[in-house]
């Protein structure tokens, strides 16, 4: 486990994110004061103003409402990843002649060990020295399991795309963009070789890799930011 | 009573002992942030901030804990759970 570089939090300082946050100009996003007020009924305080528009990912309004700002190319990159995951974990459509009801109550009488780890990370064995019993537990649970990572993936859908740059989530909701993030997180970890707790030393762009493996380190930091904000929103320490 | 009426006795008392219990475990992984993870055992299991805290603690540095302890049937449904979390979860019988 890790925690993530932010600005605001406790992690440590991370010059690479915000060069590229500035560049977004999402610094200057002007404040929507006369909005906020009008929904929160209450005026901001010069600080919340000051913070407001600022930061990356959520923050939990003094109305205890979970709100976040993303630029349109943000949303487009959230939508675009998301819809990628979404196509990887949803469950294969079955055979014909498989058994309707035993899809209809959950059990895959075809499930098998993933062999793309980055599959296997999100749908791992339950019985780590018995493939048998992994294998069983598979056969029940494993279509549940990638449609309920399917439906949490199509809440985050929705909901940028019923969205313009501020985004407000319920609570359920938000519990599903975490439980989205993390798969997402998890993916492009395996994709990237995170491999130990170790393997996070590379705040700053490395001339030693090449431009896409950089940017790809960039979004998983970027997704990392938000969750940790997404939580920090949800369960403030 | 013979020794082979006790041997019965023995064995029929062993039939009715509970089944030793299952535990579930959560496994380190380097992508999970530490904050999540205390969320998670706050929201699933319904544990305090301060037990979340301190389970999350040990599988960051342990390498893995503890989380849950009873029947076969509810470890695998909070294994289950804690796959739906993105969390890597196990369980086993507690010997």
């Amino acid at each position: 486990m890790w925690q993530p570089c932010t600005r605001t939090g406790c992690g440590p300082p991370c010059r690479k994110m915000i060069d590229v946050v500035d560049e977004t100009g999402e610094d200057e996003t002007p404040l929507d004061a006369a909005e906020e007020r009008e929904n929160d009924e209450a005026p901001l305080d010069a600080a919340e103003e000051l913070e407001f528009g600022r930061d990356i990912g959520f923050r939990r309004t003094r109305f205890g409402r979970i709100v976040g700002h993303f630029g349109e190319q943000e949303r487009d990159l959230l939508v675009n990843l998301v819809g990628q995951l979404a196509e990887f974990i949803a469950p294969d459509q079955g055979d014909a002649d498989e058994d309707p009801l035993a899809r209809l109550v959950g059990i895959d009488q075809h499930s098998e060990i993933p062999e793309d780890p980055a599959l296997l990370r999100l749908l791992p064995d339950a019985y780590p020295d018995d493939p048998d019993a992994s294998a069983e537990f598979r056969r029940f649970t494993e279509r549940g399991l990638r449609e309920s990572k399917l439906a949490n993936a199509t809440v985050v859908l929705e909901t940028l795309q019923h969205s313009g740059e501020k985004i407000t989530l319920s609570a359920p909701q938000a519990a599903a963009w975490l439980s989205s993030l993390t798969d997402l997180r998890l993916t492009l970890g395996h994709r990237l070789g995170i491999v130990t707790d170790d393997d996070h030393d590379w705040w700053d762009e490395d001339p030693e890799v090449d431009e896409g493996t950089n940017s790809l380190r960039f979004v998983y930091q970027w997704l990392s930011w938000i969750q940790e904000s997404l939580v920090q929103a949800l369960m403030p320490s | 009573m013979t020794s082979t009426a006790v041997e019965e006795i023995i064995e029929s008392e062993s039939v009715v002992q509970p089944e030793l219990p299952w535990i579930t475990l959560v496994w380190n992984d380097p992508v999970n942030l530490m904050s999540y993870v205390t969320y998670v055992f706050v929201t699933y299991f319904g544990y305090a901030q301060e037990k979340s805290e301190s389970l999350m603690l040990q599988v960051h540095q342990e390498g893995r804990a503890v989380v849950s302890a009873g029947s076969r049937e509810e470890m695998e449904r909070d294994v289950a759970a804690l796959h739906s979390y993105g969390l890597w979860a196990t369980l086993q019988k507690d010997d």
